[in-house]
This record gives structure tokens, C-alpha cells and sequence, in this order.
């Protein structure tokens, strides 16, 4: 690959202080990552798999810029983000956008829908000039799937797949280059997982997007990502296609972790330790 | 996620229950008794031509419904120096609403920006702010009052600083516990990646999501304030004489508890409406400001 | 322990646990929602049962009906019947059914932070129902929580009995919460998404460690998840719920392999990894259904992909389809061209 790279994350170290539980005094840290490296070129997706407390949330919201990084490089288009000031990072926040997990906790729930889409563009105000902003914000609501005549409506009247929907319009409403998904799937529905998975995979090919796909269900990583990055204590411990992780695990954590899904139909392959013929009764 | 039909039907049952009964008429009934008091407020006195510092030792005394030498009849009696209660009442009314609105505003608008400012910025900001709450709480109100009252001279003006300096804490303090409770919601966070500014997190986010617990502190607070104003009258330190508050009435009623029971028992049985009228009214704005509430 | 004697005898030939036609209704402020409308299952010692749905569908508030741990005064059993051991659970006083949910049927929750009280010792909360149920001193009934906590798998358990739960992990918990399930030697186990909450690793080793336990001690076991592929492997049957009904059930061999209700095999589909790479997924299209207001006919119809005008007349019941195998019931009136589909 020759092209420029959209993200490269270098040596990137993030810690957590820890305060003493009386006078609040830092006596510690806590390294939640301590030696990242990855990069993501312009449309493809990258998806980082590990368990809680691997640092894989961590490493997102490095990025996006709700941690500060303690060591290490973030450059987005060459430019490095831990480096920026406040202006710069401004205009770093239309290129990369965030959808969260929990689509009943990051939509504020005393906007409507529209509001909620509209907002980006009250911090980037060139973007969709004040008049069209109205209908653009309805556009994009169609694009991902839902009824625009329900514009006016409030996050809890929607259920959780539609609620998604809306965070990823409002991700898209500032024409983002790179879309960081922290578990944005996981807390769907299987079918309706599959719905939005579905979305974000059509609105990669319309819009030439990256993701960086953040999640601990490995089906859904091998699905979506072109390349796969475990991660284990705040380290990368094995890099690849999901294809090579999944046939040809090297490292013996990747081993275990893939080892441990569970699978549809375990009879098919002879993993079932189930006795065969069990008589169904009803 | 699972447990969706049993963990949203609970709460939504205690929610349906309320407002079944009607935010409607709990927005209605004490918003119309507050009117009625603000109404009567501002022209019972005129209309009687009181005078607060008429007396009339021959009027005395005399219980609800009295027919006075003069004619009229006085629908709820006479004070201890004869002037008309109602009168009085409604004249003490005035003065009660003024400083308690005045007062709610100020402290309000003070507290909560303070509060706000502190829970979001956090370090030294919170530490020194918090700490400046603290020395205001363990400073007596009525010490403070007097000090004021000595040194600016006593007055519904100088009642309202005094009472704001002492009232702006208990709304920094929700408003703060309010900010951290929510700052780092993902709905927050969300604002930030967008590339909100502090400013509109601050006001346009975090703002109207502490609102409501606020309110309902703010219609408590009104009857704390029109009591504290009573004291401070009471003490002489607060609205001058002459100046018919519900809390001097109140206050100058009570010796003659047991010989003339309305003085003392009408404004309080009108402040308690107001208090109680304010804390209905508090409660259904809160539910109004809830939007899953607003689609019932 | 006459009663036990009886109770064994008659075990042999009916089933341990007999929910039959189970309704249950939630009041709300928008009107009365049916969350479980004619549910009907049975449980025999030593097999497993996996229920499985979505959310709102109905299978965490059968286990909550079961135990009568519906929230009141808004849920209520207004129809059916939970017939164990000769008692019909849904007839009895709540503190009736606590009192015998307390020895025969336990159950396990999702979250086991929040179901463990975190300013006890674990070994006192472990050693519990023995003081409170069989009146055993508090030594002796350390010892046992002791041999419990090695036997659910607390490393260093001798000194871990005396710390509090929130310096456990959270698979760690789960497996105290497992070992006070399992104190009182229950009849009846029913994990409601016992492993959503835990780390994938952490997951197998949980489901390893029930599917070990109920070989032990010959156990029943409900569990509930929406996670096809977690309770795969240690499920001998199968019951689909939607929308507060069963609509499919059998041995889950049969039931994944030939799905043949056109939601069970929407789900199959929707699930990442069952397919070729690169490929779309096949997601059921719309969302679940409102309770409160739902589609007349199968509560399926408006996502159902084979959808005919007959299937808005009515609710279509269990029935056992043509070339189907033993006991494989489906609610759909066109299950026969699901299979053919296949």
C-alpha cells in the first residue's frame, strides 16, 4: 500500500491516575495502553478486539480526544493530534467522528432527533448553511433508515437500532473521513445488529469512509474489519487479517480468545460435548 | 437490555401514575392560586386604602367577619392595632412575593452558574468555590443581616441581598452534584466530539439536563425564603416597620394566639398555600421538562 | 422427608417444572402490555433448556413470573398456570413461592455485582442459607461455603472467603453467585443471561462450569439468553420466544439446523460469522414489536419475509409440521415452506 495513511497511531501510552481515596493525592498510575501502534488508511476498516481492561476503549477515546495521550504519536493525515491546539482540533473533529455503544446513553434525551443531527453543525457552521440545515438533517435521517417524518420526535421513542441510527447520522451529518465505533453494535439485538452492521458497511462504500471498529464480539470484527488488532493489557500482541487471526492464531492469548467463541452449530465441526440424539420433549 | 419490559415498566408506572392525574392540572390549579394571591396582592391594599401605620385601638381585636364602627365589614378580622387582616395580609402578601421571587432569582441564577462552573472545570476552581460555600454556610444568615442592616440601613432591597448571599449555596450545590452526575454521560461526551464548545456544553447541555432538580429546590426554597424573611423582621433587622410582610404578620400575631387566633393562623394558612401552591407548580414544570413524560 | 420421597417418585414420570399457558401482564401509563401470552414449557430433571429472544420478548419475565420476582405492583400473572411438585407456583402467595424458591429453584442473574451485597464477607453471604435454612452454626457453615467456593473455582478460596465482592472480578462473582445458587442442592437452576455481562474467555469457562455442576448434581437448568451461540453447546432443547409467545421450540440440534419459523431463521441469518466474508448479512428488516400495541395476527407478520394475508387472521399456535422431527413445534401457519426454503 502506497497511499497515504489516514491514522497512524505510534507508541501510543495512555495511563489513568490514581488517587488516594482521602486527600485525592495522585499516588499512582494506572497504564491502561502502553505501547500501541496501527495504522488506518483512508476506507478501510480496522477493527480492535480484546477483552475489558485490554485498553481497547482506551485507545479509541485517545483518539477522538475525550483522554489525553502520555507518550506516543496520533497523526490523522500527517498531522499530529496530541501536538494540536484547540483550533486545530476543532477542525480535526469534522474529519473523525464517534459512534458510542450505548444508544440509549449518548443521545441527549431533552433534544429531538432533528436537534440532535442539527448540533454538529452549530460547532461547524460552514458546513450546512443555517437554512438547509432542516433538511439536510431530514436527508440524512432517510439515508440511514429512518422515517424523516419523525424529525420531531425524542430518543425514547425510538428503539435501541433506531436510536444507533441516529448516532450515526449525526456522525455523518459533519462528513467525517474516519468513524471510531466503540462497540456501537453491541448492545443491538442480533437481528437488528445485523440491520446497522449492514448500514455502516453501505455507508463505507458511499462515502469512501474508515472505521476503526471497536468491539469484544469477535464474529461481528471478522465480519466488518479488513484488518484485526488484538489487544491484551494495553498491547498489541497479534496483527492481522481476520482471515490469519481467525485459521492461524500465533499468539497464545489470540489463541485462547478465539478459542472461547461460541459457536452457532458446535455438532457441525464435532466440538459439541454434547451426547448426540438427545430426545427432544415438549 | 433483556429485562427491557420489567426494568422500564416499573418506573414508568410510578411516572404513569402521576401524570394520570394531570400535568395539566397540576400546572393549572397553583399557577391560578398563585395568580389570586398576586392579583389580590397588588390591589386588596389599594382598594382598602391600608395603611399599615394607622391604628385604631378601637377595632382591635376583632374576629373574622366583624361589622366595624365605620360600616364594612372585616371578613377576617381586626390585628392588635385594628387595622383590617385581609388587608394586611394581602399588603404582606406583596412584600412576601417580591423578596421571595427577587430573592429566588438572584440566588438562582448565581448558585446554579457557580455550581455549574465548579462540577464542570473541576480542580482548583471547584476546591476554591466549594470552599467559599462552605464559610458561607457556617456564616449566620442572621449575622450577616444584621451587619447589612447596620451598614446599608434596613430595607426590602437590603432583605433580598441578604437572603440571596445566604441561598445561592443550596443551588450551587444541586447544580454542581447536577454537572458531575452528568458530564460524563455519553450523550456529553458526544457533545464534545462533535466539537461543541465549553460554553454550549455548559449551557446548552449540561444546562437544561440539571434544570429540573433544580426547580424543585427552587420551590422549596421559596418557602424557606418568605420564613427567613419572617425571622428577619421579626428580629427587626429585615423589612423596616411599617412595611406589612407575612412573616411580621405572622410574627406579631403570635402573642394573641390564644385571645385573637386569626392573626397569626390566616397568613400562615396563606403562606402555606403559596409554599404548597409553589411545590405543585415545581413539580409538574419538572415533569413537563421531562420528554418522555411530554409525548403522554 | 416424606415429601422428598413422594416428591422423587413422581418425578419419574412428570416433568419437574410445568409452566402451562402462562400470562402475564405489565400496566403502563400508554395501557396494558401482555409480556408473556400463553407460555408453555416443561422442565425434566437433568436437561437443560435454553430460552431464547430478544429484547421485549418475554423470556427473562418467565423466569422473573417463575420466581415471583415480577415487579409489583405493575406485573402480574393473570392467566396459566407453574406447576412444581404438585403446587401451582402462580396460585401461591409470593411469600410462599420465595420460601420454596429459596431451596429447590435458584437462580442466576447477569449482573452478580449488583445481586451480591457489597459490605459482607462473601463467605458469610455464601454461608447464608446454610445458617438461615438448616440452622447450621456459623463454623460449620463456613466450611461449607469454603468447600463451595473451591468447588465453583476461587482460586486461593482459604483466604478469599473473607474478602468483599467488589475485590472480585467480574467472572469471579458470577462464580460466588453460582456456588449461593447452588448451596441448597436446588432442583431447578435458572440463569437469566448468566455471561452478557463477562469477557468472551471468561464466558466458556462459566457455561463449562454450569454444564459440570448440573452433571454432578442432576439438575434442571432454564437458561435464558439472547445469544444463540452461548447456550449451543450445553442446551439439549430449545424454546424461541417473540413477542411475549413461544414460537418455535424443540431439540436445539433440530431447531438450528431446520429453523422453521421464518424468525428463528432471521436470526440464524443476522448472525456475523455464519456467513461467507465479504458477503451482506441478512437482518430481519423493522424493529420488534410494540407490546402495547401489537400486529394483529402473528406478532410477526410485518417482518416476516413469507407473509400472507392468512397469517393477520389469526394468532397462530404450536403445532407440529409436516417432515418435522419429534417434538419440534412451530408457530407459523407456512412453517412447511420455511423448511423448504432451506
Amino acid at each position: 500500500m502506497t497511499e497515504v495513511s489516514l491514522l497512524k497511531v505510534q507508541n501510543l501510552r495512555v495511563s489513568y491516575p490514581i488517587h488516594s481515596s482521602i486527600l485525592q493525592r495522585r499516588i499512582g498510575e494506572n497504564m491502561a495502553v502502553k505501547d500501541v501502534n496501527f495504522t488506518i488508511s483512508a476506507g478501510q476498516t480496522v477493527g480492535l478486539v480484546g477483552e475489558s481492561g485490554s485498553g481497547k476503549s482506551t485507545v479509541a477515546r485517545t483518539i477522538i480526544g475525550l483522554e489525553k495521550a502520555d507518550g506516543g504519536r496520533i497523526e490523522f493525515e500527517g498531522r499530529d493530534i496530541t501536538q494540536s491546539t484547540r483550533t486545530e482540533l476543532k477542525a480535526l473533529r469534522r474529519d473523525m467522528q464517534m459512534v458510542f455503544q450505548d444508544p440509549f446513553a449518548s443521545l441527549n434525551p431533552r433534544l429531538s432527533v432533528q436537534e440532535i443531527i442539527v448540533e454538529p453543525w452549530l460547532a461547524h457552521p460552514d458546513v450546512v448553511p443555517k437554512n438547509r440545515r432542516a433538511s439536510e438533517a431530514k436527508a440524512l435521517m432517510d439515508r440511514v433508515g429512518l422515517n424523516p417524518d419523525y424529525a420531531s420526535r425524542f430518543p425514547h421513542q425510538f428503539s435501541g437500532g433506531q436510536r444507533q441510527r441516529i448516532g450515526i447520522a449525526r456522525a455523518l451529518a459533519l462528513q467525517p473521513k474516519l468513524i471510531i465505533c466503540d462497540e456501537a453494535v453491541s448492545a443491538l439485538d442480533v437481528s437488528v445488529q445485523a440491520q446497522v452492521l449492514n448500514l455502516l458497511d453501505d455507508l463505507k462504500q458511499e462515502f469512501n469512509l474508515a472505521y476503526l471498529f471497536i468491539s469484544h464480539d469477535l464474529s461481528v470484527i471478522e465480519h466488518i474489519c479488513d484488518r484485526v488488532l488484538v489487544l491484551n493489557g494495553g498491547v498489541v500482541v497479534e496483527e492481522g487479517t481476520p482471515r490469519e487471526l481467525f485459521e492461524n492464531p500465533q499468539d497464545d492469548y489470540t489463541k485462547r480468545l478465539f478459542a472461547a467463541v461460541p459457536v452457532i452449530r458446535p455438532w457441525l465441526n464435532g466440538a459439541s460435548s454434547k451426547p448426540a440424539g438427545t430426545i427432544p420433549r415438549y | 437490555m433483556t429485562t427491557a419490559p420489567t426494568t422500564s415498566a416499573a418506573p414508568a408506572m410510578t411516572k404513569a401514575r402521576r401524570s394520570r392525574w394531570g400535568v395539566h392540572t397540576r400546572t393549572l390549579v397553583p399557577c391560578a392560586i398563585i395568580a389570586l394571591i398576586a392579583v389580590g396582592a397588588i390591589f386588596v391594599p389599594v382598594l382598602y386604602g391600608y395603611d399599615p401605620l394607622r391604628v385604631d385601638l378601637a377595632d382591635r381585636l376583632k374576629p373574622p367577619g366583624s361589622v366595624l364602627p365605620n360600616g364594612s365589614i372585616a371578613v377576617f378580622g381586626t390585628d392588635q392595632i385594628g387595622s383590617d387582616l385581609f388587608a394586611q395580609m394581602m399588603a404582606g402578601a406583596r412584600v412576601s412575593l417580591i423578596i421571595g421571587a427577587a430573592t429566588l432569582a438572584i440566588a438562582g441564577v448565581i448558585g446554579v452558574l457557580i455550581g455549574m462552573l465548579a462540577g464542570y472545570y473541576g480542580g482548583w476552581l471547584d476546591t476554591v468555590l466549594m470552599r467559599v460555600a462552605d464559610i458561607q454556610l457556617a456564616f449566620p444568615a442572621i449575622l450577616l443581616a444584621v451587619l447589612l442592616a447596620a451598614v446599608l440601613g434596613q430595607g426590602v432591597l437590603n432583605v433580598i441581598i441578604v437572603l440571596s448571599i445566604s441561598n445561592w449555596v443550596v443551588f450551587a450545590r444541586i447544580a454542581r452534584s447536577q454537572v458531575l452526575a452528568l458530564k460524563d454521560r455519553e450523550y456529553v461526551e458526544a457533545a464534545r466530539t462533535l466539537g461543541l464548545g465549553n460554553f454550549h456544553i455548559i449551557f446548552r447541555t449540561l444546562l437544561p439536563g440539571s434544570l429540573p432538580p433544580i426547580l424543585v429546590v427552587g420551590t422549596v426554597e421559596l418557602g424557606h425564603v418568605v420564613l427567613a424573611e419572617a425571622a428577619l423582621s421579626f428580629l427587626g433587622v429585615g423589612v423596616p416597620m411599617g412595611t406589612a410582610s407575612l412573616g411580621s404578620t405572622i410574627a406579631n400575631g403570635v402573642q394573641y394566639l390564644s385571645t385573637a387566633w386569626w392573626i397569626s393562623t390566616l397568613p400562615g394558612v396563606l403562606l402555606l398555600l403559596l409554599v404548597l401552591a409553589t411545590g405543585v407548580l415545581g413539580d409538574a414544570v419538572r415533569d413537563r421538562l421531562d420528554p418522555r413524560l411530554r409525548s403522554l | 422427608m416424606t415429601e422428598q420421597l413422594v416428591a422423587d417418585s413422581r418425578r419419574a414420570q412428570s416433568p419437574l417444572l410445568s409452566v402451562r399457558d402462562l400470562q402475564v401482564e405489565f400496566t403502563t401509563s400508554a395501557g396494558i402490555a401482555r409480556a408473556l401470552d400463553g407460555v408453555s414449557f416443561d422442565v425434566q430433571a437433568g436437561e437443560t433448556l435454553a430460552i431464547l429472544g430478544e429484547s421485549g420478548s418475554g423470556k427473562s419475565v418467565t423466569s422473573q413470573a417463575i420466581m415471583a420476582l415480577l415487579p409489583k405492583p405493575a406485573g402480574s400473572i393473570v392467566g396459566g398456570s407453574i406447576l412444581y411438585d404438585g403446587i401451582d407456583l402462580a396460585k401461591e402467595p409470593v411469600s410462599r413461592v420465595r420460601d420454596l424458591c429459596a431451596t429447590d429453584i435458584a437462580m442466576i442473574f447477569q449482573d452478580p455485582l449488583s445481586s451480591l451485597n457489597p459490605v459482607f464477607r462473601i463467605g458469610d453471604q455464601v454461608a447464608e442459607p446454610f445458617r438461615r435454612r438448616l440452622g447450621m452454626g456459623k463454623k460449620e457453615a463456613l466450611a461449607r461455603a469454603l468447600e463451595l467456593l473451591k468447588r465453583v473455582g476461587i482460586a486461593d478460596a482459604e483466604r478469599r472467603i473473607s474478602n468483599y465482592p467488589h475485590q472480585f472480578s467480574g467472572g469471579q462473582r458470577q462464580r460466588i453467585m453460582i456456588a449461593m445458587a447452588i448451596a441448597l442442592k436446588p432442583r431447578i437452576l435458572i440463569a437469566d443471561e448468566p455471561t452478557t455481562a463477562l469477557d468472551v474467555t471468561v464466558q466458556a469457562q462459566i457455561m463449562r462450569l454450569l454444564a459440570e455442576l448440573q452433571a454432578e448434581t442432576g439438575m434442571a437448568m432454564i437458561l435464558i439468553s439472547h445469544d444463540l451461540g452461548v447456550v449451543a453447546d450445553s442446551a439439549s432443547r430449545v424454546a424461541i420466544m417473540y413477542a411475549g409467545r413461544i414460537i418455535e421450540t424443540g431439540g436445539i440440534r433440530e431447531v438450528y439446523d431446520h429453523p422453521q419459523h421464518p424468525y428463528t431463521k432471521g436470526l440464524l441469518d443476522s448472525i456475523p460469522g455464519a456467513h461467507a466474508m465479504g458477503e451482506p448479512l441478512r437482518p430481519i428488516v423493522g424493529s420488534p414489536p410494540n407490546l402495547l400495541d401489537l400486529p394483529a395476527g402473528c406478532a410477526f407478520h410485518p417482518r416476516c419475509p413469507i407473509a400472507v394475508p392468512e397469517c393477520r387472521a389469526a394468532v397462530p399456535s404450536l403445532r407440529e409440521p409436516e417432515g418435522a422431527a419429534l417434538g419440534h413445534h412451530v408457530a407459523c401457519i407456512r412453517a412447511e415452506e420455511v423448511r423448504s426454503h432451506d
